[in-house]
């Protein structure tokens, strides 16, 4: 079935497009999950069966109408279902970050006051446990998986499937009470409340109604045709806005499958069992998977790898312009598809991707040369721009006006205004609500009349309409000397770099730039490896002579590329050192989300920058780390700072 | 403590009587001996670990119990059988499974195909039959393949099913070795250094997995291990052998204060 079926006006929440689904498309799968190395599948009467067994269920045990329910766990048919499912009762779906650690989950289940938790296994439970009296109005916890869990006291805690028995049981006298708040619910009701990573302070919970989310469905589905015959794959964190909105929004709207991967290490291969029609991934998944898609091709032997790049040569030259649909000829329409044969075909297979329709990235630039390889082979790759606050869609890309620098025309229903710091505001139908508990960060973020202020610094490209985001508006700062300050434009000129994996660069009322650098470990791994160079661990591959030597090569490069740009030529990087140790959210130095938080990057490193503002050659460092399991250690290091040659800015006008 | 007593641990497991009793096992190479008149046994539902130095007669003591090697003297009493003499397949059979301490694979297999090697003992169907994708072996194909696939999530190596176990790393390997093992439904688990050569996480990993196996599957194990801390950890009792005899048995704390226990880890001259 490839049509698309349009649900009509008065189906404005979830729960009633789950119904209008199950009446209408019934017998089409909605849910996959691949368990035991099997592909299970459930179609869309019989989610409905299953969201509605669970919801008397919650009822059964005591879930209130405007309740919060947190739900934590990897991506899961289950999981996904019990978001409905509380909705269906009434209660606000709270979806959290499974892989953070106690501690932090604590704020955002004592914020909301969950009084239910509905988590994926033992891991999750034993987390949620951990926190004991911290969470007064934690009062139940519903698990899915069993396993382990025998010997718990079952006091405060269920199973899932225990739930859903319990409400078929008492379907016949919970029924009338379910309809009456099932008939409660409208447009304007609460949908989901979603954490933002919190790149500054505390996470805020951003309450999305579902005039928010099915209106943000709607456009973007209509935006780029999705309809009921495609499918997803259901990888990245339910508690983030992107995975809510296709995995829940779209899915429910257009009626098409969301399938479940069978574990996070599996992820690769089940992409490439189920073959998804619509596929979005951090830039930084498609960087990984490029490198390893080179690393495999130096194994190959002579004649492939020269069958491999001749035709990547050819696909680089002609491929996006074939897939923008403008004019290519026809010895080079025919030695394209001959390399989609050979090469182009045989590639996208391996990664998942040969029937990949529409594909998209954000939440990061993307290096142009990587965005150019997926489009060169074939694969519709565009950029979007878009927020938690709004329901994601700001900006999305239309077919056949695709860039790298640029992250596209504003979606339908989007209004963009830039005010005269340089900062973007959007207004839209997926405004969000308000930030709960928090008027005054509602107010300051959303005005009188609806606009959104992004906190990210841009500008409407003259001709074409497109945004350009050049860097977070608190970040954009001024020099000593007056010259514009981006860090965020020259880290990610770094990071295009396949063995630089994070980069921060400071400079701010400084006469000159330093950055710390992150290498990658897959990378320099790798090559370390080709060149015998042994290591022991991270610490002592990042202090490696020759590694360092190759980063001051791309810092140079960089600082050329930079010194291009009028405006932003004193942002050249004079020195520079590799850091020893990944930065990471375990230890608060990154969201969830993997984006760096500069405030704490800057305290916790603040000998080190003093250092790379002295005329130190070396300095020395003792971090405290946080392992996953909660525990701590330190590490110490004897970090080197190199000196990088700038290009000089006058000798250059000249 | 009586031998026919079963009792409850801390940690809510019940462990009951004596399902293997090793009697005064001698065993020779010549003129050298290995095992000398070691007895001790292992009750339903309990980790008994056998630890002691290099060259003590562990692994000798394991391939006695699976029937690898014939003691020169002694008795093994099994699940009420008395023998002298087993074979190891008739081990197998009984419900005694094992690992080696070299990881003892099949290289160029798949980690599902090793762990469905394991579970050919279940497997009844003649070859003839074996060789169609259709009817009675089919099913039973399926059937089994449902059991490794539980094995599968049980040790968390989904990641890992269809690869050549040569290419994984040891760690994963000596999971997919305990898979195999398992495979067969044993009643009795017999682990040669399960955490030999692996590093902190590794280990914690594996001590997690036996533990799981011990409680969830109620499998009975005897393992032997070079990491006192990890045996200290996991085992309900200690046997610990020196030069081929045996210097003590009880539990951990009592072994960990035992002095003849200490001069053989120190190394002091007797």
């Amino acid at each position: 079935m490839t049509a698309s079926h349009a649900p009509s006006g008065e189906l404005n929440t979830i729960p009633g497009l789950l119904a209008h689904n199950a009446a209408t498309i019934g017998d089409q799968p909605a849910s996959r999950e691949k368990e035991f190395g099997i592909w299970q599948s459930w179609t869309w009467s019989e989610v409905a069966e299953q969201v509605n067994a669970l919801s008397l269920g919650l009822l059964d045990i005591g879930l209130n109408a405007g309740d919060h329910v947190a739900i934590i766990g990897s991506n899961r048919p289950r999981l996904y279902w019990a978001i409905v499912a509380a909705q269906n009762v009434g209660a606000v779906p709270v979806p959290l970050y499974s892989d953070a650690v106690a501690a932090e989950m604590a704020y955002a289940l004592d914020h909301c006051s969950a009084r239910f938790a509905i988590v994926e296994n033992q891991e999750q439970v034993d987390k949620v446990l951990e926190l004991g009296d911290q969470l007064k109005n934690l009062e139940k916890v519903v698990y899915v998986d069993p396993r382990g869990m025998r010997k718990y006291d079952h006091g405060k805690l269920h199973a899932y499937s225990d739930v859903q028995q319990k409400g078929r049981a008492a379907a016949d006298t919970l029924a009338p009470e379910l309809q009456k708040r099932l008939s409660a619910l409208d447009y304007d009701s609460t949908c989901v409340m979603l954490y933002t990573s919190g790149t500054t302070g505390n996470p805020k919970g951003v309450v999305l109604s579902n005039r928010n989310i099915i209106e943000s469905a709607k456009s973007s589905s209509a935006f780029d045709n999705l309809v009921t015959g495609d499918s997803v794959l259901a990888y990245l964190p339910m508690a983030w806005v992107g995975d809510f909105i296709f995995s829940v929004g779209q899915s429910y709207w257009t009626g098409f499958c969301v399938s479940c991967p069978e574990s996070a290490d599996t992820m690769q291969s089940d992409l490439r069992e189920i073959g998804p029609s619509y596929f979005f991934a951090p830039p930084r998944y498609f960087e990984t998977l490029l490198t390893r898609v080179m690393i495999r091709m130096e194994d190959a032997g002579k004649r492939q790898l020269k069958m491999f790049h001749y035709f990547m040569d050819h696909a680089r030259k002609v491929g996006p312009a074939l897939l923008d649909g403008k004019s290519v000829g026809i010895i080079d329409r025919l030695k394209y598809a001959l390399g989609r044969v050979l090469v182009y075909g045989p590639l996208l297979n391996t990664i998942g991707m040969s029937r990949v329709r529409v594909g998209y990235t954000a939440g990061e630039a993307i290096g142009p040369e990587i965005f150019e390889f997926y489009r060169s082979i074939g694969i519709n790759l565009k950029q979007l721009y878009g927020q938690t606050e709004a329901s994601v869609f700001i900006t999305l890309q239309p077919d056949g006006e695709v860039r790298a620098d640029t992250v596209g025309v504003p979606g339908p229903g989007v209004e963009i205004k830039i005010d005269d710091n340089g900062e973007v505001h959007y207004r839209s139908p997926g405004v969000f609500v308000e930030y709960y508990k928090n008027p005054e960060s509602t107010a300051s973020t959303k005005d009188r009349d609806g606009w959104v202020a992004t906190g990210d610094a841009g500008f409407i490209e003259d001709g074409t309409g497109h945004l350009r985001i050049i860097d977070r508006a608190k970040d954009v700062g001024k020099m000593a000397n007056g010259a514009m300050f981006a860090p965020k434009y020259v880290e990610n000129k770094l990071k295009f770099y396949p063995n630089i994996l994070e980069a921060v660069v400071f400079g701010a009322g400084t006469d000159m730039c330093t950055a710390f650098i992150n290498i990658d470990l897959t990378a320099v791994g790798n090559w370390a490896e080709r060149n015998n160079i042994g290591y022991g661990s991270y610490q002592e591959l990042a202090g490696h002579p020759q590694v360092l030597e190759t980063i001051l090569h791309h810092v140079e490069d960089v600082n050329k590329s930079v010194a291009q740009d009028a405006m932003l030529s004193g942002c050249q990087i004079h020195r520079f050192l590799v850091l020893h140790k990944e930065l990471d959210a375990d230890d608060g130095e990154m969201t969830r989300t993997r984006k760096v938080r500069r405030n704490v990057v800057d305290k916790r490193y603040a000998d080190l920058v003093k250092a790379l503002y002295s005329s130190a050659k070396e300095v020395f460092i003792d971090t405290e780390v946080t392992y996953e399991d909660g525990h701590k250690g330190s590490i110490s290091a004897t970090l080197k700072i190199l000196d990088a040659a700038v290009v000089a800015q006058k000798a250059k006008a000249a | 403590m009586n031998k026919m007593d079963s009792y409850i641990t801390e940690d809510g497991r019940t462990i009951g009587a004596a399902v293997m009793e090793v009697k005064n096992i001698t065993l020779k190479f010549g003129g050298v001996t290995a095992i000398k008149d070691i007895s001790f046994d292992i009750r339903r539902g309990e980790i008994r670990a056998i630890i002691g130095p290099n060259g003590a007669g562990k692994t000798s003591m394991l391939n006695v119990i699976n029937g690898f090697y014939h003691p020169q003297e002694g008795q093994i009493n099994y699940q009420g059988q008395t023998r002298s003499k087993m074979k190891p397949y008739e081990a197998a059979v009984s419900g005694i499974s094992r690992t080696f301490q070299n990881v003892a694979l099949f290289a160029g297999m798949s980690t599902l195909d090793n762990i469905m090697a394991g579970r050919q003992l279940k497997m009844h169907k003649n070859f003839l039959w074996q060789m169609l994708r259709f009817g009675p072996a089919m099913d039973e194909e399926i059937e089994n393949r449902k059991f490794c696939e539980n094995i599968i999530d049980f040790l968390e190596i989904q990641a890992i099913r269809k690869t050549p176990v040569g290419q994984l790393p040891y760690g994963l390997q000596k999971r997919v070795e305990l898979g195999r093992a398992l495979a067969a439904e044993p009643s009795l688990l017999l682990l040669d250094e399960p955490m030999a050569g692996m590093n902190v996480e590794e280990k914690e990993d594996m001590s997690r997995f036996i533990l799981d196996v011990n409680d969830q599957l109620g499998t009975t194990i005897a393992l032997i291990e070079h990491d006192m801390g990890v045996v200290m950890d996991i085992a309900d009792r200690v046997v610990v052998m020196d030069y081929g005899r045996k210097i003590a048995d009880g539990y951990p704390a009592d072994v960990q204060a035992n002095q003849a226990v200490i001069d053989a880890y120190l190394g002091v001259a007797s």
